[in-house]
């Protein structure tokens, strides 16, 4: 009586006999006929004709048939969606049904049933089911709604379904809460713009109540929840990662690499000093080799992300290397892992060991892991320096076995060795000689023939040996060929007089016969420097080479943080953030590294220094407008801005009123009537907003000696975007000279050298006054300062907006463009003080749409104050006057185009200080 | 979340596929098929296969793939811990778990994985409510099932899913109470020609079978817990006791189930009861090898050392093996190049040993791979970290 009898009918009226079987009025065979049909369904075959008579069993009171229908009906209600609907009466009669079972049960079936006619039906059910007194259903009922946002997400938001999942967070049952937070997670993730997830410190401490008391797959999604909240301080973090210390001796073992995520990402925000980092630094280590016992599927997630782990904080590990050696029954994809993992962790101390163990893993079977061995053997010489003599022994040794591919293997390595450590094993060089004629594979090839040539002078009879390789030169590989041509170049110069005629055959092979550019090139170009200046040559050529890095393969830096972000992920499991393989359509959140906060620093960051700043905003009409006025009334700084209203229609540059207010306010005193701030052009109005609100900045600290407003660096170009560049700075302004100060920071691996910089044209014709000047090479993770003196020469552009410059930087790795916004307080010029007389004239002249109008909140200073200020940025005063106990500022300032701007500013000694300006040419 | 299971036997069938979201096509299991082709062995097959759309994860346990087709970004260890999961369920269900049997099965185990996960998301998987929610099929309910019409799905909420220990169902009764807890420990050793420990590590894990009335709360302690400072548990141990009085307390799921897993480190070794002497030795230039193994007691504290088994995989040079034990039966599988002996109980007096030649491929250079010695043996009592414990219940 076993089920394999339902497989068994597989006459040809299939089909028809089982439709007769459904409809019977015997309710055992109906059940029989059902679970055929299952079976059926099961191995993959179409059942989908008997759906109408599989529906009509529905109404039942066996459980187990109605188990069995709704099986049926989620596999292929999709295909019938019209006859889906006659079970949607059965469905919502369910949902009422005194049984909790069968409640679920219906709530669950209907959110799988993928047809949009349903789901109308669904959702009153569904909100009586979220409310439900029994938690069971609760937690069905929040998983349905992940699913109804699957299906149809507007349903699902315009229900306010959304707001009843988040309430369901605080739920009293830790089931339904870790249910609801992995329903709001993945609809989070299909919507990563949504902001269903904001965590605050209630919610995170329900979630760390629910942790212990939910299942274990509960406890992955609310670990993964956690991983995604920045605690505020180091002190949160701390008592997060107290709370979430004991999961780390969970038997499930995607509890454990949850666990380690949310650990290892707020460590960042520990102080090293403190004892407690130095304890989970301790208890980080045991749970990371247990999962090492775990079957080897789990061995291979847990060992690509051991990888990141061991990359990131290789303290952690530093004692372990013992279980990263490899087993003989582990599967290949294991050892492999492993390999990486022992190179990692090779140092001083442990090197012997290593070393013994690679040792015996190159004389395996299993051809990829012994050349992975092999090169394992390489990449120890070339980290721990010591050992290198130990590592070259040891692959002399290898190479007297003659296995065929260990010994190409390990000419591949030795020549990195002889790279890394020039002058030192050179002795070497003839047992590699003796296997010439074994090499098959190209790189085994292209690096003995580099070998070759690089110590031509050594080998007696280098000329033969590139000789009896030049034979079938076409039939190379390219990597080959190219390598050929350099080592009899270098011959040749090393050797010129018995090699003229070799190093002739191999430049015409290389331009003549052969269809491969690169190539092509390479030849000419060797045949010109040779035919022209063999001097030159032999410096170009056998220049020295630069040393290379220890560690080639290491993750750089910035991916490597995002990916710890994104430990136990498919992401770690690639070592590729999700952006780069995730689905497209799904946009894909950033994720970053927590800063470190400690709390007894306040709160600000010297990244948002202007977040602070008062700012005279007037947020209904220009929103923005506010940055721009807050730099001009900076207190320490000067220069603030206001772009030449290019943007307007005015013909003329210049002529248009900054900040409104007319002239009749000048004079007539008392009555001004502000003209509506609308009529400033949105994006001059935008221009400006930022700077006044600079300008005005009290928060931040005391100005430089020179008066002079220099906003805090800010990050211009992101070493993701500039593959590893970063370049963050600001403009100042210095007795009469502008200049940009650079921070250029090298987060790549390499060395970056060959600065250079470029300015698109631009509104005020900003341009270097001088090259980039960057004198020694960037070397990896070193940051070097640069001032670049600009001046206003350039050619004009109108930008938009006006104050946008573009820019451009080359290094020796690849040209970035960046624009940025500078403030226009640099471009105010040092005589830009007007005669009062000029100064009223002009004001009348101003037309009414030239002028703009601007508020600015919260600033504490006085007239006398202000004037100073502003005097630091160029912006002088003309007048002053106290009109009913307000007082009056007129001022101008010239910008370095020759365009004035003249402006009032009311000062009431209460807050709010007004502010018109307007501008004439 | 999980989208879909298909399970696919070691000859590249699908027998069996479930979908916990929209259907997909089984054509996407050909990118495993193509990953299966290409690692020359089963358990070589790649764990994380990605597709132009989805990515398959897959475990192989008992020649069976199970292998889960995800489509978004999900803890890859989540679904193999719950692939791995199912495995151990249908073993529990049904007995063993292989492609007959889940044929012969196919309806429970369609009904049991429809409850273990709900859109992807696990809802059940602790074999006490699963039990409950689908009854395991036995010959007598089948009968009786036959007789009365009652099904084998129970109807009602299982008592357990919702409580603080949903390890555990209410109601258990039992005529006789008995608990019992087995210590099985792995010893990844390395040991010289003569019989010294060179390096050692242990992997212990211990499983037991509870079968108490009622709710039973256990403290289980041990003599020597500082050993113990790598370990897992099972969810039922609460870990602050542990951590503070390193005393384990629970309350036991029914049943079997595993209670913990430990690490002992190299530093922390206690001698190996077993020792190994060896002489392998193959000629460059005569095709015959010779072969030696003895295998003998070290301190046992006076106990037997029984079942015990000794396997080694033989280099591949090696075409055959004439070998004579003094006592147990051995086989030479020339496929495989494995080599086992049975060996049994070991009389200290008579030492067991394994003697004889190997014939090697004539003209191949001679192998210089070593060969790995497996041993398998039983010690009723004793555990080689020194964790014996000692058990306290108490019911209530």
């Amino acid at each position: 009586m076993t089920d394999s009898k339902y497989f068994t009918t597989t006459k040809k009226g299939e089909i028809f006999e089982l439709k007769a079987e459904l409809n019977s009025d015997k309710k055992e065979k109906k059940k029989e006929a059902v679970k055929k049909v299952i079976a059926s369904m099961t191995v993959g075959k179409d059942v989908s004709a008997l759906f109408p008579d599989v529906v009509n069993c529905m109404q039942t009171d066996n459980l187990e048939l109605k188990k069995l229908v709704y099986l049926y009906l989620m596999n292929y209600a999709k295909s019938q969606p019209d006859m889906a609907i006659m079970a949607v009466n059965t469905f919502v009669k369910d949902c009422e049904d005194p049984n909790p079972l069968i409640r679920a049960l219906a709530v669950r079936t209907m959110g799988c049933i993928r047809v949009d006619k349903i789901t109308e039906y669904l959702c009153e059910p569904l909100r009586k089911c979220l409310k439900d007194e029994d938690p069971y259903v609760r937690k069905t009922a929040a998983v349905c709604v992940a699913k109804l946002h699957d299906i149809n997400a507007q349903l699902v938001e315009d229900q306010g379904f959304l707001d009843t999942l988040k309430d369901l967070i605080s739920d009293s049952n830790p089931m339904v809460v870790a249910n609801a937070v992995a329903a709001l997670s993945e609809i989070a993730e299909s919507h990563p713009s949504s902001n269903l997830l904001d965590l605050n410190p209630q919610s995170i401490n329900k979630l760390l109540t629910a942790l212990n008391e939910c299942t274990e797959w509960g406890q992955i999604f609310i670990l993964d929840c956690l991983a995604n909240y920045t605690p505020k301080d180091d002190r949160e973090a701390q008592s997060i990662c107290e709370r979430v210390t004991p999961r780390l001796s969970h038997a499930n073992s995607a509890v454990v690499l949850s666990a380690v995520k949310v650990l290892m990402k707020f460590m960042e925000m520990l102080s090293k000093d403190l004892d407690y980092y130095g304890t989970l630094l301790k208890k980080l280590a045991p749970p990371l080799v247990t999962l090492l016992s775990a079957e080897p599927e789990l061995q291979y997630v847990a060992l690509r992300n051991i990888n990141l782990i061991v990359q990131k904080r290789p303290e952690i590990l530093k004692h372990e290397m013992k279980v990263f050696f490899v087993k003989y029954n582990d599967p290949i994809y294991v050892k492999l892992e492993k390999l990486d993992i022992m190179i990692r962790l090779a140092s001083q101390a442990n090197i012997a060991q290593v070393l013994a163990e690679l040792k015996e893993y190159a004389t395996e079977v299993d051809v990829d892991f012994v050349r992975k061995a092999v090169r394992a053997i390489g990449r120890c010489a070339i980290k721990v320096e010591q050992s290198a003599e130990r590592c070259v022994s040891t692959l002399l040794d290898l190479i007297q076995t003659k296995v065929n591919y260990v010994v190409q293997e390990a000419i591949v390595v030795i020549k990195d060795i002889f790279r890394k450590y020039p002058n030192k094993y050179e002795s070497v060089i003839a047992t590699l000689c003796e296997n010439l004629d074994s090499l098959d594979e190209p790189e085994a090839r292209a690096a003995m023939i580099w070998i070759v040539g690089e110590y031509a002078e050594r080998i007696d009879n280098a000329d033969e040996l590139l000789e009896s390789f030049l034979e079938g030169f076409h039939d190379e590989s390219t990597q080959v060929q190219l390598q050929l041509l350099t080592a009899i170049v270098k011959l040749f110069l090393k050797k010129p007089t018995e090699t003229q005629e070799l190093v002739q055959q191999v430049l015409s092979l290389a331009t003549q016969d052969s269809d491969n550019p690169d190539l092509r090139d390479r030849g000419y170009i060797y045949w010109r420097l040779l035919s022209t200046d063999p001097v030159a040559a032999k410096e170009v050529v056998l220049a020295e080479k630069p040393l290379i890095s220890e560690e080639t393969d290491l993750i750089e830096p910035t991916l490597l943080d995002e990916l710890i972000c994104y430990i136990g992920t498919l992401a770690s499991v690639y070592h590729k953030p999700p952006s780069a393989f995730v689905e497209g359509g799904r946009g894909v959140v950033h994720k970053s590294l927590p800063p470190r906060t400690a709390s007894n620093e306040s709160t600000e960051s010297p990244e948002t220094a202007p977040a602070g700043a008062p700012s005279g905003e007037q947020p209904d009409v220009i929103p923005t407008q506010g940055d721009l006025l807050g730099d001009l009334l900076n207190l320490d700084l000067g220069p603030p801005v206001s772009g030449p209203p290019l943007a307007t229609s005015s013909v003329q540059m210049g002529a248009v009123d900054l900040l409104g207010g007319g002239l009749d306010s000048l004079i007539g005193g008392p009555n001004f009537v502000a003209p509506p701030a609308a009529a400033v052009p949105a994006n001059l109005g935008a221009t400006m907003g930022s700077g006044l609100s600079d300008l005005f900045d009290l928060t931040s600290g005391v100005g430089t000696l020179s008066g002079s407003y220099v906003a805090p660096k800010a990050v211009w170009l992101p070493a993701m975007k500039a593959k590893g560049l970063e370049i963050s700075g600001t403009f100042t302004r210095q007795v009469g000279s502008i200049s940009m100060d650079l921070q250029l920071t090298n987060k790549a691996l390499q060395v970056m050298t060959d600065f250079a910089i470029q300015f698109n044209r631009n509104s005020f014709g900003l341009a270097p006054a001088a090259p980039l000047q960057v004198h020694a090479p960037l070397s990896p993770n070193q940051t070097v300062e640069i001032s670049l003196p600009l001046n206003t020469v350039g050619s004009v552009m109108k930008m938009e907006p006006l104050n946008n410059l573009q820019v451009a930087v080359k290094n020796n790795i690849d040209v970035f463009y960046f624009s940025t916004l500078y403030p226009l307080h640099i471009l105010f010029v040092e005589d830009g003080k007007m005669d009062r007389q000029m100064f009223l004239a002009t004001w009348k002249d101003i037309p009414n749409e030239n002028e703009a109008q601007f508020q600015i909140r919260d600033c504490p200073l006085n007239a006398e104050a202000v004037s100073s200020r502003l005097q630091s940025s160029n912006i002088f005063t003309v007048a002053k006057r106290n009109v009913e106990g307000q007082d009056m500022l007129y001022q101008s300032l010239k910008l370095t185009n020759g365009i004035w701007v003249l402006a009032e500013l009311r000062i009431q000694p209460g807050n709010p200080s007004f502010t018109e300006y307007s501008v004439h040419d | 979340m999980i989208h879909s299971l298909f399970l696919i036997n070691s000859s590249g069938d699908i027998f069996l596929e479930k979908h916990w979201k929209s259907v997909v096509s089984r054509s996407v299991c050909d990118y495993f098929f193509e990953a299966q082709e290409r690692a020359t062995e089963a358990e070589n097959v790649p764990p994380v296969i990605p597709t132009p759309h989805h990515y398959l994860l897959s475990v192989y346990r008992h020649k069976i793939f199970f292998v889960a087709v995800i489509q978004t970004e999900v803890p890859p260890l989540f679904v193999i811990e719950f692939l791995h999961r199912v495995v151990d369920t249908f073993q529990d269900y049904f007995g063993v778990c292989s492609e007959p049997v889940i044929k012969d099965n196919v309806v429970v185990v369609y009904e049991v994985l429809e409850e273990m996960l709900d859109n992807g998301f696990p809802l059940a998987t602790e074999s006490n409510i699963l039990k409950e929610l689908i009854k395991p099929p036995t010959i007598l309910r089948t009968v009786v099932n036959t007789i009365t019409g009652s099904t084998n799905v129970g109807d009602q909420l299982p008592t357990g899913q919702l409580s603080v220990v949903p390890w555990r169902r209410t109601g258990v009764k039992y005529t006789n109470n008995e608990a019992y807890f087995d210590v099985i420990e792995e010893i990844d050793a390395i040991i010289d020609k003569s019989g010294s420990t060179i390096t050692a590590e242990i992997q212990g894990v211990i499983d037991a079978c509870v079968k108490l009335t009622g709710m039973p709360d256990l403290t289980l302690s041990f003599m020597n817990p500082r050993l113990l400072d790598d370990v897992s548990f099972h969810p039922c141990v609460r870990f602050k006791r542990w951590e503070s009085e390193r005393i384990l307390s629970f309350i036991p799921p029914d049943g079997n189930f595993r209670l913990l897993s430990y690490h002992v480190s190299a530093q922390n070794l206690v001698a190996i009861p077993v020792y190994v002497k060896h002489n392998i030795s193959f000629r460059d230039s005569s095709s015959l090898g010779r072969f030696e193994i003895t295998v003998g007691p070290k301190q046992t504290m006076g106990k037997t050392i029984e079942g015990v088994i000794v396997t080694s995989q033989m280099p591949k040079g090696v075409l055959n093996m004439s070998l004579t034990p003094s006592q147990g039966t051995h086989t030479f599988d020339p496929v495989t190049k494995m080599l086992s002996w049975d060996v049994g109980k070991i009389n200290p007096q008579k030492l067991p040993s394994l003697k004889g030649t190997m014939s090697l491929q004539a003209g191949a250079s001679k192998p210089d791979e070593n060969p790995t010695i497996n041993l398998h043996f039983k010690i009723q009592q004793l555990a080689i970290s020194g964790v014996p414990r000692s058990l306290h219940s108490k019911t209530f």
